[in-house]
């Protein structure tokens, strides 16, 4: 049973009221440690971005048209971690030759989004809350902005907060610690608008 | 029963089905066609198949860049001046190059993958390197974490190389090491020998190749070496040669050294070795030196020990190398045709013996040195 929330309105929830980095917290390691730069951390959202709407829509395919009618879920989880691998192989290999000036500012992102958590995490809840091939493709692709819009608020803050005196105890990941827990608080303000299941 | 074996037949198949794809997609994307290498503006050309990177596409053809780490980026030696438009710097370069070198278009050949036809410069000295399939021919402990292994070269072949120079010795995966690594070791043995490589290498707590070679490799084991690299050389001046080395930091001297000795090379050269250790546990190749000094009036061995041992019965110098360095360019050696400086090491220790060096108006053009680090 496909809850009935439009697509376009899971697209909208899935970037604000239930980011998948701020409401989730889903995908954090990257979300620390690549987040110092602001130009980085725009190259590695729209990684997470591109690889999250197309292995979403492959998971949807390989879910609803293997794994079920096989009545082999208890297997998803290891089908979905490799067919995420071998996205992101591939998508590399198609990007380098395709758009070397794409391949630049994601090539090196994309194998660590291989073990970007918020991507199965994504593709999990896609599975948990039934969604339709729509919006499977408008929850990956909202996520993934999400994501992106996430990252890239927390390093333009971090920049800032670089020229900023700052408790030598607290430097690096202990005021982005902080930072973060503001920025969920913020996030969490858009929360009652839409309930997503 | 088959309830037990769809699941794994599935996913079995689906993997099969995407290493498939991945290996389809490889052939047809990756396929670059044939292509062509210029180096050093058209003293070599070579015909290769594109695709792969730069770093690997060279050794294919026998030229090999030296390189620490095999490939993976993580040791920054593998630079090449590449001079075709390869695009701009990617990330996984740029924490190994200097403003200068990515200024003049300076690359990490691992990470430039060969698309079209590239036009390099490469250092001439690099045709002359080999991979050679070498027999351990001995393994002799030197003191109680440093070996002398000999290496013999197979029957066929030679090598080429002047005094101070390296090579890599390839480790391959052993026990919970599961990537082959390379690591760099200068060459002990006498140039005028073609026939043999001798390395030095001193067992370092926790490293790889060390480790490897202290533990596993035993005489008649086969290994692969690729050289001759480096610039550290024996200058053709006057000038006094002022050498300072501590423990491996032995062996690019003790090839020097022999190699001045056998055919009385720069007879104008005064040269003066100070060699560091912390106690005459850590000392060796005490009776070598003295034997080389006889040989050869204008070499002085200058073995100081820092910290001796009561049952050392040292006699001769103490107190930590930079300071006897100090004193003997101050008090004992005479300036008269200016000083050349020489140094193997760990870092810290070069980097002090420059600071000496320096403070005694050396100028630090004329200090020598490999940092392996």
């Amino acid at each position: 049973m496909a809850p009935l929330i439009n697509p376009i309105t899971l697209l909208f929830a899935s970037i604000f009221t239930s980011n998948i980095l701020l409401s989730n917290f889903l995908g954090m390691c990257s979300f620390i440690s690549i987040s110092k730069e602001w130009k980085s951390s725009v190259g590695l959202g729209l990684a997470v971005t591109f690889v999250l709407t197309i292995t979403a829509v492959i998971c949807w395919l390989v879910l609803y048209y293997i794994i079920i009618p096989l009545n082999i879920e208890y297997l998803s989880f290891i089908i979905f971690i490799i067919v995420i691998a071998a996205v992101v192989q591939i998508l590399e290999m198609l990007i380098d030759r395709l758009s070397p000036a794409l391949y630049l500012s994601l090539g090196i992102f994309l194998p660590l989004i291989t073990v970007n958590c918020a991507i199965l995490g994504a593709i999990l809840f896609m599975q948990i809350r039934h969604y339709t091939f729509l919006q499977s493709l408008a929850f990956g692709f909202g996520s993934g902005v999400g994501w992106w819009l996430a990252i890239v608020l927390l390093a333009a803050i971090r920049e800032r907060v670089e020229k900023n005196p700052v408790p030598a105890g607290l430097k690096g990941p202990g005021i982005t610690m902080i930072i973060i827990g503001f920025m969920a608080l913020a996030f969490l303000g858009f929360s009652g608008m839409i309930q997503v299941q | 029963m088959s309830a037990f074996l769809v699941g794994p037949l599935v996913s079995a198949g689906l993997t099969a089905l995407l290493a498939l794809v991945i290996v389809v997609t490889d052939k047809i994307v990756n396929n670059y066609g044939d292509v062509s290498i210029d180096i050093n503006s058209g003293k070599k050309k070579l015909p290769v198949k594109g695709g792969a990177p730069l770093l690997l596409t060279l050794a294919g053809q026998g030229i090999f860049v030296p390189s620490a780490c095999g490939g993976r980026g993580s040791c920054g030696a593998c630079k090449v001046k590449v001079l075709s438009d390869v695009g701009p710097h990617l990330p996984t370069e740029l924490p190994y190059l200097s403003p200068e070198e990515i200024a003049a278009n300076v690359r990490l050949s691992c990470q430039v993958k060969v698309k079209k036809n590239l036009e390099i410069e490469l250092p001439e000295s690099l045709f002359n390197v080999k991979k050679y399939k070498a027999r351990v021919a001995s393994i002799k402990k030197l003191t109680y974490d440093i070996k002398e292994v000999l290496f013999e070269l197979p029957p066929d072949e030679t090598i080429q190389f002047t005094a101070g120079q390296y090579v890599q010795l390839v480790v391959p995966p052993y026990d919970k090491i599961k990537d082959s690594v390379q690591r760099a070791y200068s060459m002990s043995s006498v140039p005028g020998d073609h026939r043999h490589i001798e390395l030095l290498i001193r067992l370092v707590p926790g490293g790889i190749a060390t480790t490897w070679v202290h533990t596993k490799l035993q005489v008649g084991n086969t290994v692969e070496l690729i050289g001759p690299f480096g610039e550290f050389h024996v200058h053709e001046t006057p000038k006094t040669m002022l050498c300072v080395a501590g423990g491996s930091g032995m062996a690019p001297f003790k090839s020097m050294l022999y190699d001045i000795a056998e055919r009385n090379l720069y007879p104008e050269k005064e040269i003066w070795y100070f060699f560091g250790a912390r106690s005459k546990k850590d000392m060796f190749y005490l009776d070598e030196m003295a034997e080389l000094q006889k040989r050869l009036p204008r070499f002085h061995f200058i073995p100081a020990l820092s910290e001796p041992q009561p049952d050392d019965e040292w006699q001769g110098e103490t107190g930590i190398i930079t300071d006897v360095l100090d004193r003997y360019i101050k008090t004992t050696i005479s300036n008269a045709k200016g000083f050349e400086g020489y140094l193997c090491g760990s870092p810290g220790m070069i980097n002090a013996c420059i600071k000496v060096m320096t403070a005694n108006g050396i100028p630090e053009s004329e200090i020598y040195f490999d940092k392996f680090a």
